[in-house]
């Protein structure tokens, strides 16, 4: 193998590890859980993206051949991680008192969508009308 | 100079999964718990990756690719549960 492909792969498995220390480093260490979020989601999903695309080079010069599979798993990461963030802030806007309480006001008629009952109309008329139809 | 790379990197990625186990066992909140059940799968999938780049296959790739997606289904299935009381509404 050549030594500057070792070179780059080497120096991309040494950065992703240390995004990914980063990472996890922030999710134990910082002091309240809004804060905690933006670690892993941001830090660790940098890592794993440096990680992927070291292997995605380092397969390439050991066979000759790109390989997809590191792309894909890539995607897959980086599409998914945001939503899980997303939905980890809601469920702590949800169950955390103080985060409730500190919300600003949404400006709107409606309040905030996370903080409303779940509401059995929608689905219910919904599935009323279809076993109607039926 | 790979093999010394990987190592390292090994390291870090272990560590990084005792911090997660630490969060995990400590964490306050529920929410703390899920996010610490997130990373620890995306540091799992670090692991496998190295784990790849080391031994020289690529057999390992389903294997990332199947905890990616069980760790992305899994948080999702538990925020949504405690959202909404229900996972399938």
């Amino acid at each position: 193998m050549l030594l500057m492909a070792e070179l780059v792969i080497a120096a991309f498995i040494l950065g992703g590890a240390f995004f990914l220390l980063v990472g996890s480093f922030g999710l134990a260490k910082l002091p309240d859980t809004m804060r905690r979020l933006h670690g892993p989601t941001k830090s660790t999903t940098l890592g794993i993206g440096c990680l992927l695309i070291a292997s995605m080079i380092h397969f390439l010069a050991e066979r000759g051949a790109p390989s997809v599979h590191e792309l894909l798993i890539t995607l897959f990461l980086f599409l998914t991680a945001p939503v899980s963030a997303h939905m980890i802030a809601k469920a702590h806007i949800l169950l955390d008192r103080p985060a409730r309480r500190a919300l600003p006001d949404t400006g709107q008629g409606d309040g905030w969508a996370t903080l409303a009952a779940p509401s059995r109309t929608a689905g219910e008329t919904a599935g009323r009308t279809r076993q109607r139809a039926v | 100079m790979i093999e010394i790379a990987a190592m390292i990197a090994l390291g870090a990625a272990s560590l990084a999964v005792l911090l997660n186990l630490y969060r995990l066992l400590a964490g306050p909140g529920i929410a703390d718990r899920i996010l610490a059940l997130d990373t620890l799968t995306i540091n799992a999938i670090a692991l496998v990756v190295i784990f790849g780049i080391l031994f020289g296959t690529g057999m390992y790739f389903e294997v990332a690719l199947l905890f990616a997606m069980v760790g992305f289904l899994g948080t999702v299935a538990l925020c949504k549960y405690l959202l909404r009381g229900n996972v399938i509404e």
